[in-house]
């Protein structure tokens, strides 16, 4: 399997990738690890006219703190975001998706906007962009502009992304102090994409949930961030029945459509599963 | 699309050759520069037999452009033993049976002669995290995962 021909530019700036971009008009793609673009090259299920190669635009890989915020450079690896200290510190439900991508190799190559971009449904940072609330600062040779997640991502492998925008760095809102996060998913072989991933994080005061914020990738187009189901999990002790109302919460506010190999009723059996051993993860450190 | 001028560095040699953009490194190395030890398998990233490392990283040379690679230096099977003694990974895969047809075992290789590099004392548990990463049809991984832990050891004897 070899891909389409095209033609090929390698940008040693991000101004000069933005005019390439405009100049593309719409028949140019970004390429950064190329670890889901490149298959879908080989298999010609893509065939772009031309690959602007952002590898070189190094000013792109980082990890800042921003006041409330952690700002993540959209050139960042996978393996970068997992190792993160900061990551890890102020945004460990990030760090621990990270770490769950794809295989070794993969991780050393695969960039976080690049996922984004992307937007497989089934992926890790697609969901934990919804659940947190990231923002993407997106930019064009002409204009900057910040999208919420939730407007980020319009439909599977679709986003609210123009033709002439790249994704500079996401911004994702700190941890309190003292949340656990976890992030769990299934599926038949490790380092395929999730039949069902459920990421969370949980809060508590005096023995009562303050925050729960669940969110549900795999199942349908979009990674859902459960935010009502978040709202009547709050003001309860975070025993076993807290759990199990959780989990069966939300498999039954999770809308899927029949799959040919995954049938309704086994991924929302799955959702039970996957979310309740996410949750008594995440209880499991608040105790710790 | 026209060919192209391409200089790679390949295990600190220069080669020069001429390819179109779309050339996969994985291609480029075995056609161009004449390294047949990078070995091809499914093309799409999943099986791991082309690993080859990338500036001390491992990287699917199936899913890299070889005109990518300008300027970076590459790292294939051929540059790990040493004349003809083998490198520590690659005599404990030898002793403990890690490899039957070979196919996978260059990209295994590659693999943990950086994930050994990253981490010299790995768990069980990681090594079989790692090697995921890499489908073997012939051993069913157990000596596989034994060589490399015994490789592990020996590196830090020798360290």
């Amino acid at each position: 399997m070899k891909p389409a021909a095209f033609s090929y530019l390698r940008p040693v700036a991000i101004g000069d990738a933005l005019r390439q971009l405009a100049d593309g008009g719409g028949e140019a793609k970004l390429i950064a690890g190329g670890q889901s673009l490149g298959p879908m090259m080989n298999m010609r299920l893509a065939r772009p006219a031309q690959l602007i190669d952002l590898n070189d635009l190094s000013e792109l890989a980082y990890v800042r703190e921003s006041g409330d915020a952690l700002h993540v450079g959209a050139l960042t690896r996978h393996y970068q975001v997992a190792e993160s200290p900061l990551v890890r510190r102020h945004c460990p439900l990030l760090a621990q998706a990270a770490q769950t991508i794809g295989h070794y190799a993969i991780r050393q190559r695969g960039t976080i906007g690049g996922s984004l971009a992307h937007a497989d449904p089934a992926a890790q940072f697609p969901l934990i962009a919804m659940t947190l609330g990231a923002k993407l600062h997106v930019r064009s040779a002409t204009r900057e502009r910040t999208i919420a997640a939730a407007d980020f991502f319009v439909s599977a492998m679709t986003t609210s992304l123009a033709a002439d925008e790249l994704i500079e760095f996401i911004e994702f809102p700190k941890a309190r102090v003292g949340e656990a996060a976890a992030y769990r998913l299934f599926n038949r072989r490790h380092g395929d994409y999730a039949i069902i991933a459920a990421a969370t994080t949980v809060s508590t005061s005096g023995g009562q949930v303050d925050r729960l914020r669940l969110g549900l990738g795999g199942a349908t187009p979009v990674p859902q961030a459960l935010h009502a189901l978040g709202q009547t999990a709050c003001g309860r002790r975070p025993d076993d029945d807290w759990v199990r109302d959780i989990a069966r919460g939300a498999a039954e506010q999770l809308v899927v459509e029949e799959d040919q190999r995954v049938s309704i009723q086994f991924r929302r059996e799955l959702t039970v599963t996957v979310v309740g051993r996410a949750l008594r993860h995440a209880l499991a450190q608040l105790r710790a | 699309m026209d060919k192209q001028n391409i200089t790679l560095t390949v295990n600190g040699r220069n080669f020069d050759f001429t390819a179109e953009p779309r050339k996969l490194l994985s291609d480029a190395l075995r056609e161009d520069c004449g390294l047949t030890g990078t070995h091809v398998g499914c093309e799409h990233g999943v099986c791991g037999a082309c690993t080859v490392l990338v500036d001390g990283k491992p990287v699917r040379s199936c899913l890299t452009y070889a005109i990518q690679m300008e300027g970076h230096e590459i790292s294939t099977i051929e540059s790990v033993a040493k004349g003809s003694e083998l490198s520590p990974l690659q005599q404990a895969l030898h002793e403990a049976h890690g490899l039957q047809c070979g196919f996978c075992t260059p990209g295994i290789v590659m693999t943990f002669e950086a994930f050994l590099q990253a981490n010299p004392n790995p768990t069980e548990e990681q090594v079989r995290d790692a090697l995921t990463g890499n489908l073997c049809r012939c051993t069913g991984y157990q000596n596989i995962v034994t060589a490399i832990l015994h490789a592990a050891r020996r590196m830090k004897e020798l360290a």
